[in-house]
């Protein structure tokens, strides 16, 4: 193949270059895993068509089908890789006739069109049969593009450590034999659940950090939104995608309200509403309507009741009556004790708060909950409303005792000295 | 690509594993051997006839009855079998009449060194 005249100049090149492996690594990684059956390979043979575009793109400028470069690059990459080593190829070929035994042929390369794998990796890397803080560590790797420092980084533990956890997961896709592919029709319901959650528990882990010095983690937020339209694109069909992708972008959309000028918490009744995310929540409102029309899924509602609350203009024009109903819909698709929570807190709205204290003290042995931060800070709440201020105290306190991150507890305290002084 | 299904049965008191009758194993094993993926396949006489064999740095043999269960499951038997990958061999263990009623089962790939 020829090399492509140069298209743009080589000061765009570098940022260029990085956007484009941003983009590509994963369909990349895809494509080439699917061909050869191996993820060590794949990633070794991206990397390599990456160093080699570092090297040449300045200079010659970023070829007109930039994905195909790397694409053809890393192919023979592979190929060299391959006739190197006769053992390993051996042991892919053998792969390779089986994996042919039983899925169809990979669909063949029009020309500058790469097909898109995404979805077998996404499958693979959110298999039931690895640990789930390996498939989350994968997604983010191979799908998302970090590098295992910013994977590492993402969620606070040494490079060392994820390094070892990523290597360990790829041992056994390789040695166990995960597939790639994406299950038939009637095992969807069964897996595509486990990859909706990898994508969710990165944002929420963005959203609401369980650790550390900082309240919200925007980029780790940001990385599971694109995921989620990465798997809206390959998937435009599927309401619970849609219902995922629309309830990330109508929380995130709150985002710059959520803390003030020195990084602590503000509740959903004292955020400026204005600083919300208004093109943000117009996106995540066309693809509720899409996630709800038919029998909804458990994202679908969730997306439902965000999408009330960026509605409203407060908390008191908020339309609480359609908010109980969608977590009693919720709560039965979804019995778990944090559903049953939201749902109490909703009522307390709708209800006043002794009828929301009333079901959250019903929740009081649940062990999800009794180091559940945020359950003891309604329950706070609520008795301080009724003024059961010594209750309220004792509340609060276990609401400390419980806070995850530091804007987390200085909210608290906040709230604990104005009682103390009113007592 | 070779797998072992390692059948942890739950058994009744009576030593019989909970949940299915001889004929779903019957049913089972014919398919497994029908579908041309049987490499082999036992099933475990009981427990109280096991005995353990160990052999210390000296050389010297003990051999112990037992051993005993200490949970309610027990291996009962295993297959080892011939598919694709570890979705396929995930289908054959949950299909097998040892993956309900309390039992399960643990799919292991066979080591390959060649």
């Amino acid at each position: 193949m020829p090399d492509h005249p140069p298209t743009m100049s080589t000061e765009h090149s570098v940022g260029m270059v990085e956007q484009v492996f941003r983009e590509e690594r994963g369909r990349l990684l895809a494509a080439l895993s699917r061909r050869f059956g191996d993820l060590d390979l794949a990633e070794e043979v991206t990397s390599e068509a990456i160093e080699i575009a570092l090297e040449k793109w300045p200079v010659d400028g970023v070829p007109p089908k930039p994905g195909a470069w790397l694409m053809t690059t890393a192919r023979r990459k592979a190929v060299d890789r391959l006739r190197r080593d006769k053992t390993y190829a051996a042991r892919l070929a053998v792969l390779q006739v089986e994996a042919d035994r039983t899925g169809p042929a990979p669909a063949a390369d029009v020309d500058g069109e790469l097909p898109d794998d995404r979805l077998q990796l996404f499958f693979t890397c959110a298999h039931p049969a690895l640990p789930a803080e390996d498939r989350v560590a994968l997604t983010l790797r191979c799908l998302a593009g970090l590098t295992t420092p910013e994977v590492a980084r993402a969620f606070l533990v040494p490079t060392a450590t994820m390094a070892k956890r990523i290597v360990r997961a790829k041992k056994k896709i390789r040695e166990a034999r995960i597939p790639f592919r994406v299950p038939a029709a009637d095992e969807l319901p069964e897996r595509l659940p486990g990859v909706l959650q990898v994508t969710y528990s990165i944002f929420t882990e963005g959203y609401a950090a369980s650790s550390g010095a900082e309240l919200q983690r925007v980029d780790l937020a940001e990385e599971a939104i694109r995921l989620a339209r990465i798997l809206h694109g390959l998937m435009p069909a599927d309401r619970e995608v849609a219902g995922l992708l629309a309830l990330m972008l109508l929380i995130h959309a709150r985002r710059d309200a959520r803390t003030g000028p020195d990084g602590e918490l503000v509740l959903l009744d004292g955020q400026d509403r204005g600083r919300w995310d208004r093109a943000m929540i117009e996106e995540g409102h066309a693809l509720v309507l899409q996630a709800i029309t038919g029998p909804p899924g458990p994202y679908g509602v969730q997306a439902a009741i965000a999408s009330l609350h960026d509605e409203a203009a407060d908390v008191a024009t908020t339309d609480w009556p359609q908010i109980v109903a969608l977590y009693d819909v919720l709560l039965a698709l979804v019995p778990s004790p944090v559903v049953a929570l939201n749902r109490a807190a909703a009522i307390a709205l709708r209800d006043g708060p002794e009828a929301g204290l009333v079901l959250l003290d019903e929740l009081t042995d649940e062990p999800l909950l009794r180091n559940y931060h945020p359950y003891h800070l309604a329950r706070a709440d609520l008795l301080q409303r009724l003024d059961r201020l010594p209750e309220a105290v004792a509340a609060y306190r276990e609401a400390l005792e419980t806070a995850g991150t530091d804007p987390e507890r200085r909210h608290v305290e906040r709230r604990l000295r104005a009682l103390e002084d009113d007592c | 690509m070779k797998y072992l299904l390692l059948i942890n049965a739950a058994v009744t008191p009576e030593g019989d594993v909970e949940g299915c009758t001889p004929a779903d194993w019957m049913a089972y094993d014919k398919e497994v051997r029908d579908a041309g993926i049987f490499v082999s396949g036992e099933s475990l006489a009981d427990l109280v006839t096991a005995t353990t064999v160990q052999v210390d740095a000296d050389g010297r043999r003990t051999v112990t009855d037992g051993p005993f269960a200490e949970t309610r499951e027990v291996l009962g038997g295993f297959y080892v079998i011939d598919v694709p990958d570890l979705d396929v061999a995930l289908d054959w263990a949950a299909r097998c009449p040892g993956s309900r009623g309390g039992s399960n089962i643990v799919v292991r790939p066979v080591a390959d060194f060649g």
